[in-house]
């Protein structure tokens, strides 16, 4: 009995190693494509599922909490896209932070996001004193 | 003995310190606010899963060198903390990351790494489990957590590596890029819960000869 369940504990640990290694492999090594790269794929980027990086562009942030619609451009400094999203961002969403979207580009030049993740820097200090 | 409750209230009054030191003393981030907190814990239970698969590496290899028991004390019970601090390093993360990103998990490269970490030694101590011969359990545990450890440098550096979701390193040679009250506050958190391994791997050890010893008998 003690051997059937070290077997079965066996079979869990080593799909879950595949698991993570396909999902891994799908995405990870280049966990996001930038406004550039994206713009440099043309067309055969159209309708492709991804994400898109870049720094949210400051004052480019528009937000609709009547019909919930979220629009702002990312940038990488040389290229921008405009994002669209139907929902709230994350908390920590802001203009000139960075973040990740997830989603498809459309073939009007938009990019439509289904989810938005927050990226942030390796540095840590205390606000300023106002 | 004496030694060890002695260690064990060390790590305890650390982990008050650290505690303390994080939660309270220490400033909220400018970005992040107090979320940054979180970093107190998850860098230490990163840095200790390290510090174990280290011990199990070289203790597994001295291990299939030597044949002495010993070795493989101290690599069983190695592995079976840098499992718990893996998985406490990746439920720290994912409680981190979920109001700083807004999700829990993203197939990121340092993410998608650690957690193959933790199946890799997690996988050590099954194939140690599975064997009919303890002796024979062991030495495949030794290979599995020596090969095993090459995951250990891809973690680290994945995010210089990789282009990825998750911060680089804040701490390089010659470069601190964190403010010195919250530096005080992660140095704390890394110093104590070195010492609470340290005193939990005595422990372990002390187990496994004890049961050893006991089977033997």
């Amino acid at each position: 009995m003690k051997r059937a369940r070290l077997v079965l504990a066996a079979v869990l640990v080593v799909g879950a190693l595949l698991y993570l290694i396909i999902g891994g492999i799908r995405g990870a090594i280049v966990y996001y494509t930038t406004p550039s790269e994206l713009l440099a794929q043309g067309a055969s980027a159209v309708g492709r599922s991804m994400r898109l990086g870049g720094q949210v562009a400051p004052g480019s942030k528009k937000w609709n909490a009547q019909t919930l619609d979220l629009r702002f451009v990312l940038t990488d400094g040389t290229a921008s896209i405009p994002v669209v999203h139907h929902g709230a961002p994350p908390d920590l969403f802001t203009e000139g932070q960075g973040a990740v979207v997830e989603g498809t580009y459309g073939s009007d030049g938009m990019f439509t996001a289904h989810a938005i993740i927050v990226k942030h820097s390796e540095q840590y200090a205390p606000p300023a004193s106002p | 003995m004496r030694g060890q409750t002695f260690l064990g209230a060390i790590a305890l009054g650390l982990l008050a310190a650290g505690a303390y030191v994080g939660l309270v003393a220490s400033p909220p981030d400018a970005f992040q606010g107090e979320y940054v907190r979180i970093m107190y814990a998850h860098v230490p239970n990163a840095w200790v899963a390290y510090v174990a698969f280290a011990i199990t590496c070289v203790a597994s290899a001295l291990y299939l060198a030597k044949r002495t028991p010993v070795y493989d004390y101290i690599a069983h019970s190695a592995t079976e903390l840098g499992v718990v601090f893996t998985g406490l390093a990746l439920v720290t993360g994912s409680i981190w990351g979920r109001p700083v990103w807004g999700t829990w998990w993203t197939w990121d490269a340092r993410l998608v790494t650690t957690a193959v970490l933790f199946f890799i030694y997690l996988g050590a101590l099954l194939v140690r489990g599975l064997a009919d011969d303890p002796r024979r359990g062991a030495r495949l545990a030794a290979v599995v957590s020596i090969v095993g450890f090459l995951d250990v440098p891809v973690i680290h550096y994945s995010v210089v590596w990789f282009r990825t979701l998750h911060q680089p390193a804040s701490l390089t040679r010659g470069d601190i890029k964190i403010a010195p009250p919250m530096l005080a506050a992660l140095l704390l958190g890394l110093l104590a819960f070195t010492v609470l391994f340290a005193y939990l791997l005595t422990l372990r050890i002390r187990l496994a000869r004890a049961e050893d010893a006991g089977e033997a008998a």
